[in-house]
Formats: structure tokens, C-alpha cells, sequence
């Protein structure tokens, strides 16, 4: 049934919203954990998941910054991680671009991949839709997900460095990345990309930290286009 | 790490604003305005360009082992990434990369 009003579009978007607590609770609890054991304070864990609100991007920097690397290289690789947003962002115009300046300025704010496919998905499947309903709907997919970012946030950085070095935490953060990689592998392009992206990384290990990455990235980038154009994107 | 905690400030609010931006883009400033094809295409592609050359290092030449490759390690990587793969479900490749290191580190009996 379509929403009929804003309100009733944002209680929808909750509904779709919820189940996606049992990725970002824990996902950001792990990102809490990983600060503290890399020394950074309570606050400075939180400033991430308030200021940046991006996951994979705030364990990318993390990593970056256990490297001492220069800060441009920790801000470049972060954010090119985040470069996928821009898609997100592009592909919401046609769906939001004629919503008032200030809503579009707090989606842009809450535009992450849960609330950016959710959202997607019931705005193709009812077309229907108010532009105001949408972005009602877009900030309800937000609502249980962004409280929960913060205090886990909070919760993971507190226990943090309570856990001995014997769990070897040094490693949740690869396999983190590795499993948000998996699921990415939707066509041979990816794939492609992806081992393009490992073998380029791996060879050019010697690198000043961060600058392999930015040439591995800029290599995967162009491999998955090359082999798309091949094959056509499946 | 060895950054000030004026540096780490700095970091989170540049990496917080540029972050925005990326997000705030089209949707906010470039409007209806078309982009080039080619721009879109690349960045369909970001994520799996940046993620594995980030990983690689770190699962081939560990810190925690002094940079010797580390069975245990190597076997929650790939199961990770298998199980992602399979289930296309992030947190059940995490549990089962969690599962595989920590079975892997008692076998060698390092817990």
C-alpha cells in the first residue's frame, strides 16, 4: 500500500530500517574497539562516528593513521573509499532533486549504503511517491541506524582496551574489510577489480604508506571498466 | 601512531566535511545536470579498487607475527572473503573470519 502521507513514508522507512541494526550495531561497536586499541580517545572515536558517519571509510583512515602516514594520504584513501557516495548521491536526483534545499542537506548527511539501497529499492517499486514522502521515507530508513552508530561507537572504544592482545584484534579490521568485499563481487568487472587492486597493492608494499593504495586503487578502477567494456556490465 | 591530538582533530573534521561533500554533491549542488559516463563507470568500481590493496599487506605480512605470514591469519582472510562472497551478507563473513582465526590460533596453540 502506497505511504499516504509524509509521516506514515517516515514510519515505513523505519520498518525497512530496523533489520539493518544487526549490521551497524556491531560494526560500529568493532570500529570503537579498533580506536581504542590504536590509542585514540573516547572522544575522538565518537568525533569519527558523528563527524563522518561512514564505516568503512573511518577503519580506512584508522589504518592509515596506525602507519603514521602523511595526512593527506590518510584523508585521500578514506575518502576515495567514500567516492561510491557520489554515485548514491547522483542516483537520488532523479528521486529527491526537486526536494527543498535543507532536506536534501540532511539525506546527504544520513546517505550511507543501508539507507542509500534501501531506499532505492521503494522508490522504484512505487514510483507513486511525493517527493516529500521520499525524503520522509529516506530519513525514517536513517532513524534506528544513526542513535545506534554513536553509543556503540561509545560502547566498543570504552571496552576496547580492556581486550589482551592474546585476541589478536589487530586482525578484525581485515577481516571487516574482506567481508564487506565479498558481497561486492557482483560481476567478473569486480572480481577483476578487486585482484587487480591486490596484486598492485602487494607489489608496490614499499611505497611511502598510502601512496601503492592510491596507484592500486587508480589501476582496479580503470581494470573493471577495460574488462566491463569486454563483457559488458552483467 | 604519533599524530598530535590537534592533527587528529584536524584528520576527523577534514575527513567529516569532505565526506559530506561527496554525499551532499549532485544532490545538493549539480542538480539534474548530466555527468560524464565515464566519471560513473569508474566509480561503480571504488570499493573493490580500494579495499583489497588496503587489506593485502596486512593479511600477507602481519604486524602481530613481526611480518611473517600467518596460517591462521590467512585462514580467516579467505574465509571472509568466501563467505561474503556466498552469503553476500557482511556480518555472517565477519563471524565466520572471527570463527576461522580464532580456531586457527588455538590449533597452534596460541590461545
Amino acid at each position: 500500500m502506497p505511504p499516504a502521507t509524509a509521516k506514515s513514508a517516515y514510519l515505513a522507512g523505519i520498518r525497512d530500517g530496523w533489520p539493518f541494526i544487526f549490521v551497524a550495531g556491531p560494526f560500529a561497536m568493532l570500529f570503537g574497539v579498533v580506536a581504542a586499541e590504536a590509542g585514540l580517545t573516547l572522544a575522538q572515536a565518537m568525533g569519527f562516528s558523528i563527524v563522518v558517519i561512514a564505516g568503512a571509510a573511518q577503519f580506512a583512515a584508522l589504518q592509515l593513521m596506525l602507519d603514521d602516514a602523511a595526512i593527506a594520504l590518510v584523508l585521500l584513501a578514506a575518502l576515495a573509499v567514500n567516492l561510491r557516495m557520489a554515485m548514491y548521491s547522483a542516483a537520488l536526483v532523479p528521486f529527491l532533486g526537486a526536494a527543498p534545499l535543507w532536506q536534501r542537506a540532511v539525506v546527504a548527511y544520513v546517505n550511507f549504503d543501508q539507507t542509500y539501497m534501501t531506499a532505492v529499492a521503494r522508490y522504484e517499486a512505487q514510483p507513486e511517491m511525493s517527493v516529500a514522502e521520499r525524503a520522509a521515507f529516506f530519513v525514517g530508513v536513517s532513524t534506528p541506524l544513526v542513535p545506534l552508530w554513536f553509543g556503540m561507537t561509545a560502547v566498543g572504544a570504552v571496552v576496547g582496551t580492556a581486550i589482551p592482545p592474546e585476541y589478536a584484534l589487530d586482525f578484525a579490521l581485515p577481516i571487516t574489510f574482506l567481508a564487506m568485499v565479498g558481497p561486492m563481487l557482483r560481476t567478473l568487472a569486480h572480481v577483476v577489480a578487486a585482484v587487480t587492486s591486490m596484486i598492485v597493492g602487494l607489489a608496490l608494499v614499499g611505497l611511502p604508506s598510502g601512496t601503492g593504495l592510491l596507484i592500486a586503487a587508480a589501476c582496479a578502477m580503470v581494470a573493471g571498466v577495460l574488462v566491463e567494456d569486454r563483457v559488458g556490465p552483467a | 601512531m604519533n599524530y598530535t591530538e590537534a592533527t587528529i582533530w584536524w584528520i576527523i573534521l577534514a575527513l567529516g566535511v569532505g565526506t559530506y561533500l561527496i554525499r551532499f554533491s549532485f544532490l545538493g549542488l549539480i542538480g539534474d545536470r548530466p555527468m560524464p559516463q565515464i566519471i560513473l563507470r569508474l566509480l561503480r568500481y571504488t570499493p573493490v579498487a580500494v579495499l583489497p590493496a588496503m587489506v593485502a599487506p596486512l593479511v600477507v605480512w602481519p604486524d602481530a607475527t613481526g611480518g611473517q605470514l600467518d596460517p591462521a591469519r590467512l585462514a580467516a582472510a579467505l574465509m571472509a572473503l568466501v563467505v561474503g562472497y556466498w552469503k553476500r551478507n557482511v556480518l555472517w563473513a565477519i563471524g565466520a573470519g572471527a570463527v576461522t582465526l580464532y580456531i586457527g590460533l588455538y590449533l597452534t596453540g596460541r590461545i
